[in-house]
């Protein structure tokens, strides 16, 4: 770990009693919904942080507190350092603050992780499905959520299988 | 079927008139639809425009149709066989994609890599860069109606073709990078086929820059167009030759150097401009600095075994099932359960044609990745189509379309 990065962790830890841990040679702060926005003025402010590489979200289901993780890789090009925030987030209605007014580009990155787990971001300036159809239902990455597969048409069950696929409306 | 949150609005269509102005919807400015069936959005991409006249006033990409689901069908997948579902994500830059899944395989699993693969994932990864630069430049060049040097562009990207040929049996999907090394060494004709397109090529480039550079039809169409600040490129993450060409040296090869890029000497080529010009001059420069890099590799290129012999991950070669019980058995739990990963996770970037291509990749024990995230530099600068197309006319769109250099296949995933 790298002096600045050591300096932005110790801040982290000590402005928000943030837990870390440290694999290979990344490390990860953990960080409770409320705090993440104000924990990311402080990187890019102070700590020169200024890319938000990555968020994305792991679902660890069956288990429900905390059931989901929202993962964020934030890059700084002046220390060539790389910091990894993690949320925990419950099962049960999964949401937490949008760090867009922050990091711009969290705007899809964002969409897609609700798009893909159901977290609802709240602030978000435009929270729609991104890569998945507008009416489309459930969450495909969420670990409950059935890999699936696509019936083929034969000449004598082609009726059956069209009258109970699901075809995009308008 | 999961639960589905209920206090989640799920929007619809009527969704996107939160996104247009107010004049818009009174009918001031026209809202045009634009793809997914265009032949210069380069794949389905579709844009929403809305138009003051010829202006654009607003762009909202609307992506998705390309969605595949890569990342879940990964989950089902050992380390091993999910090889072949990365080459299908950039379908420009495959070895790029084998490569940096490799490598957070290899982080993930602490696994070693002989300096032979090393080398030869550095040539190909470079060789695959020169490839997806040709076919942004002949698509470019087209969508600005310079027909010919699409047609020379493939005539070379070909060359590259033959050579992943060569190696991997494959054109495209390639799958040639494996955790640990390489599927099998390089055949003899290799070096060979290297060196002649290696001679052959430089000049290559500088016939495509007789065609273009100078030509003032492509600079009338291309200069002060779609302007991005180093600042906002920042923001917005953008990387890789759009963000140089802001005047932002910063290229993973040389900060974070993965695979022995450390040993290979080389430029950054950076722009202050920051328009569609600087960018083509940017991506221009950056294959030629792609051929220093192959042919330093090549010249330097070591003896010695493409694959680990860590065999708790690596499958024992051929000649040793026939006298080797042990040998047996590994091949046996490798092929049938694959090789375990520990709890944890890891982020591997690499430097893309494109930009900063990254993979999350989480373990837990298994065989399987838990969870595989694809940082692709598509999605990531598609982003800023907006900020670039505001207030330019729609036939630039087309150029700006083509300078950022999407890929839908990475962009939907």
């Amino acid at each position: 770990m790298g002096e600045h990065l050591q300096k932005a962790v110790q801040a982290l830890q000590e402005r928000f009693g943030a837990t870390t841990s440290q694999f290979r040679d990344e490390v990860s702060v953990f960080l409770q919904a409320d705090q993440i926005v104000e924990a990311c003025e402080l990187l890019r402010n102070e700590f020169e942080f200024e890319m938000l590489e990555d968020e994305t979200a792991v679902d660890y289901w069956p288990e429900e507190t905390p059931r989901f993780h929202v993962v964020y890789q934030i890059y700084s090009y002046k220390h060539n350092e790389r910091i990894c925030l993690r949320v925990p987030l419950n099962g049960n209605n999964p949401s937490l603050p949008s760090i867009e007014g922050v990091y711009p580009n969290a705007n899809w990155y964002e969409r897609e992780v609700y798009d893909m787990f159901g977290i609802h971001y709240e602030g978000h300036s435009d929270l729609r499905r991104i890569l998945m159809p507008h009416d489309w239902e459930g969450h495909p990455l969420r670990k409950d959520y059935p890999l699936g597969h696509e019936e083929i048409m034969f000449s004598f069950n082609f009726d059956e299988i069209n009258a109970r696929k699901r075809y995009a409306t308008e | 079927m999961p639960e589905i949150n209920t206090h989640i609005d799920e929007s619809m269509l009527d969704g996107f008139t939160r996104l247009v102005t107010q004049e818009a919807i009174e009918g001031k400015t026209m809202l045009l639809n634009m793809g997914p069936q265009h032949p210069s959005t380069h794949g389905v991409l579709r844009l929403l425009l809305e138009l003051d006249g010829e202006f654009v006033v607003n762009v909202i990409p609307d992506i998705g149709f390309l969605h595949t689901g890569v990342e879940k069908h990964m989950e089902y997948k050992t380390f091993e066989k999910a090889v072949v579902m990365t080459d299908r994500l950039d379908y420009l830059n495959n070895i790029g994609n084998n490569l940096v899944y490799c490598l957070a395989v290899e982080k993930l699993v602490d696994l070693d890599v002989p300096p032979r693969a090393q080398a030869i994932r550095v040539i190909l990864t470079e060789l695959q860069r020169i490839a997806s630069h040709l076919v942004w430049l002949g698509t470019h060049a087209l969508d600005l109606a310079a027909m010919s040097v699409f047609l020379y562009c493939f005539r070379e990207r070909e060359m590259i073709l033959d050579i992943m040929e060569m190696c991997s049996g494959q054109r495209m999907m390639t799958s040639y990078f494996r955790p640990g090394g390489l599927w099998r060494d390089v055949p003899v004709e290799f070096e060979d086929a290297v060196r002649q397109f290696l001679r052959i090529f430089p000049a290559r480039i500088d016939e495509y820059e007789a065609l273009l550079t100078k030509n003032p039809l492509f600079i009338e169409r291309t200069k002060h167009i779609g302007v991005l600040s180093a600042e906002d490129a920042m923001r917005w993450g953008v990387t890789g030759p759009s963000l140089r060409a802001s005047g932002v040296a910063h290229d993973l090869r040389k900060v974070r150097p993965y695979s022995g890029y450390e040993q290979y000497e080389f430029d950054i080529p950076t722009h202050t401009d920051g328009d569609t010009y600087a960018r083509y001059l940017v991506r221009m420069e950056e294959m030629r600095q792609s051929v220093r890099i192959v042919q330093q590799a090549l010249d330097k290129l070591p003896y010695g075994p493409t694959r680990s012999n860590n065999r708790k991950f690596v499958p024992p070669p051929r000649s040793e099932l026939g006298h080797s019980m042990e040998a047996v058995i590994h091949h046996f739990k490798l092929f049938t359960e694959g090789f375990p990963a520990p709890k944890g996770a890891v982020y591997v970037a690499v430097e893309s044609p494109r930009g900063e291509l990254g993979v999350y990749l989480e373990g837990d024990g298994g065989p399987k990745p838990y969870r595989i995230h694809w940082r692709t530099p598509s999605f990531a600068n598609l982003q800023v189509l907006k900020l670039l197309a505001k207030g330019h006319l729609v036939a630039d769109l087309v150029a700006l379309i083509g300078t950022i250099d999407i890929v839908l296949g990475d962009v939907d995933r």
